[in-house]
């Protein structure tokens, strides 16, 4: 007897296991690498098990590609910059959906007399796969600029909007009712392609970290469907795992910018908000000799990174001010606002690479409270996450939104290329109070020039 | 029947992952994305069946595909998501 799905099964169980226990080490930075371990052993575990399936007949393909996948894998994991995580974190998420395409796309094509059951969970499955996919290679070509990065609106987007939904439902129904009519499984495809281009094209800028949660999600999801139209427990129970931290992911993203969902996937569509709030104050900019003094007299140092940081590699030449202050004898905390950069705790990992201390890196509601402390604050290409109109300016679109109060503290340093507004394109008025001073030009070659000054 | 039983797991699964990925610090999230993106590549073991079974030529072929891309999914998530926890440090 050659079947061992008993063993196949209960490998299963312990794979879900190790899977949850490693989700459950990630609570904590210290646990977190070998809940990394864990989940990773688990998958393993179910590869192998997996080619004991009798079903199973040949293994040359097979082989091949696993060996040329992990190829790519290991040369993709290896290469990335740090500051280009979202974009590869994308790519990872349409490569994920385009696998689960590709299963519910063989299943409905390869099997006869499907159950309607089954071959309407495939049809999801190639629905959320296709939307992942084509979703995700727009998200990606946003973020790494290969397409602009503002939200893409056309006429009619909304009417075609609909006329694709409703094309999607006709599609599902007849695939549901007739599995063995191929012709309605590429319409099906295709329409999913172009839906998830449509679903990314009118978000952008700012809002991108909550496409990526989003697209996350939906690659869970779609391998949860695929685990239904192959009853597979372990698909489910991964891809249920998946699809809920997307999810929660999304939420987070979604209140620290205090908006809904529905809100965020259409904002595009609607008129931009334009205050006629007078911003009062002038700028005054200071040059990176007179921000010295200023450090150099400090008891307590906030910095608040954003994407600016990022697209200038400015992490490691603050890491290095940071050691000098420190060694001045002052205090140097960071706050991080959670949609600062273009992922979740983006720049989390942008300080952790430079060599900062976790410990030393705050979310925005611890750091609020103790703001009127820090003697200096210094916003490192970051502008919405601290604007003041979100708490000053009831007309002001972003008005609501929790920020970083970066303006209660005593001095503000901002740095800041020039005075282009943010990504949401609103007026700071954090630039014109009194305790603000701009240093304009390059961050990472402001961060050296003041590094230079504290060690001459 | 079937279709229950998949649910029932289906809940329970949810249930779990949003208790369990509530706790996730702030500073984890891209770690915990890059790693869920990793456990995503579960469908290959969907994949492998249907690469080594005996079907048709294009349902194998698809097969193969889906376990090429989610192989890929699988390693490059894991290793980049390692790459990425070694570097949280305490002082």
């Amino acid at each position: 007897m050659n079947d061992y799905s008993m063993l196949i099964n209960l490998v299963y169980v312990v794979s879900a296991t190790l899977f949850i226990f490693g989700l459950k080490l990630l609570s904590h930075p210290s646990t977190a690498r070998k809940g990394n371990m864990l989940s990773a052993v688990a998958m393993l575990l179910a590869v192998v098990v997996t080619m004991l399936d009798h079903q199973i007949l040949s293994f040359e393909l097979i082989l091949a590609c696993l060996v040329i996948g992990s190829a790519v894998g290991v040369y993709a994991a290896r290469k990335v910059e740090m500051t280009s995580m979202p974009e590869l974190v994308s790519l990872f998420n349409g490569i994920g959906g385009l696998a689960s395409l590709a299963v519910a796309y063989a299943t409905l094509n390869g099997s006869v007399g499907l159950s309607v059951f089954v071959a309407l969970v495939s049809f999801l499955a190639l629905l959320i796969g296709a939307i992942t996919f084509s979703g995700s290679v727009v998200a990606w070509a946003k973020l790494s600029e290969r397409i602009v990065g503002r939200p893409i609106i056309f006429k009619g987007q909304v009417i075609a909007n609909i006329v694709l939904i409703i094309g999607l439902f006709v599609c599902g129904a007849l695939i549901s009712l007739q599995p063995n009519d191929g012709n309605w499984h590429y319409i099906a495809i295709g329409l999913a392609l172009v839906m998830g281009i449509m679903l990314v094209l009118p978000i952008g800028g700012a809002d991108m970290p909550v496409v990526i949660s989003l697209l996350n999600s939906y690659s869970g999801l779609a391998a949860c469907a695929a685990g239904f139209a192959l009853e597979n427990n372990l698909l489910i129970v991964a891809g249920a795992l998946v699809g809920a931290s997307g999810i929660i992911l999304t939420n987070i993203m979604c209140k620290a910018m205090n908006r809904s969902l529905i809100n965020v996937v259409t904002s595009g569509f609607k008129p931009v908000v334009t205050s006629d709030m007078k911003i009062e104050g002038e700028i005054k900019p200071l040059t990176a000799e007179d921000a010295f003094y200023v450090l150099e007299a400090a008891q307590s140092v906030l910095v608040i990174p954003g994407y600016g940081m990022a697209v200038a590699q400015a992490q490691h030449a603050m890491k290095e001010l940071q050691g000098l202050i420190e060694g001045n004898g002052a205090e140097v905390a960071y706050a991080i606002h959670p949609v600062a950069g273009r992922m979740p705790g983006h720049m989390n990992v942008l300080l952790a690479e430079a060599d900062v201390s976790y410990e030393q890196l705050f979310e925005m509601d611890e750091i609020n409270p103790r703001i009127e402390g820090f003697d200096v604050a210094i916003v490192i290409g970051a502008n919405d996450v601290v604007n003041p109109a979100a708490r000053e300016m009831e007309g002001s679109p972003i008005y609501g939104m929790p920020v970083i109060n970066v303006d209660l503290a005593k001095n503000v340093f901002v740095l800041k290329r020039g005075m282009a507004a943010g990504f949401a394109g609103i007026d700071n008025p954090l630039f014109f109070k009194d305790n603000t001073r701009m240093i304009f030009g390059d961050a990472k070659e402001t961060l050296t020039n003041l590094v230079r000054q504290f060690a001459d | 029947m079937t279709a229950i039983y998949l649910l029932f797991i289906l809940i329970l699964a949810i249930f779990v992952g949003f208790e369990l990925i509530r706790k996730v610090p702030a500073t984890l999230h891209t770690p915990l994305m890059s790693g869920a993106n990793a456990i995503s590549g579960i469908t290959v073991i969907g994949a492998l069946s249907i690469a080594g079974g005996e079907h048709d030529t294009i349902a194998t072929w698809l097969g193969g595909i889906a376990v090429l891309l989610a192989t890929i999914n699988v390693v490059g998530g894991y290793l980049v998501t390692d790459r990425m926890l070694a570097m949280f440090k305490k002082r």
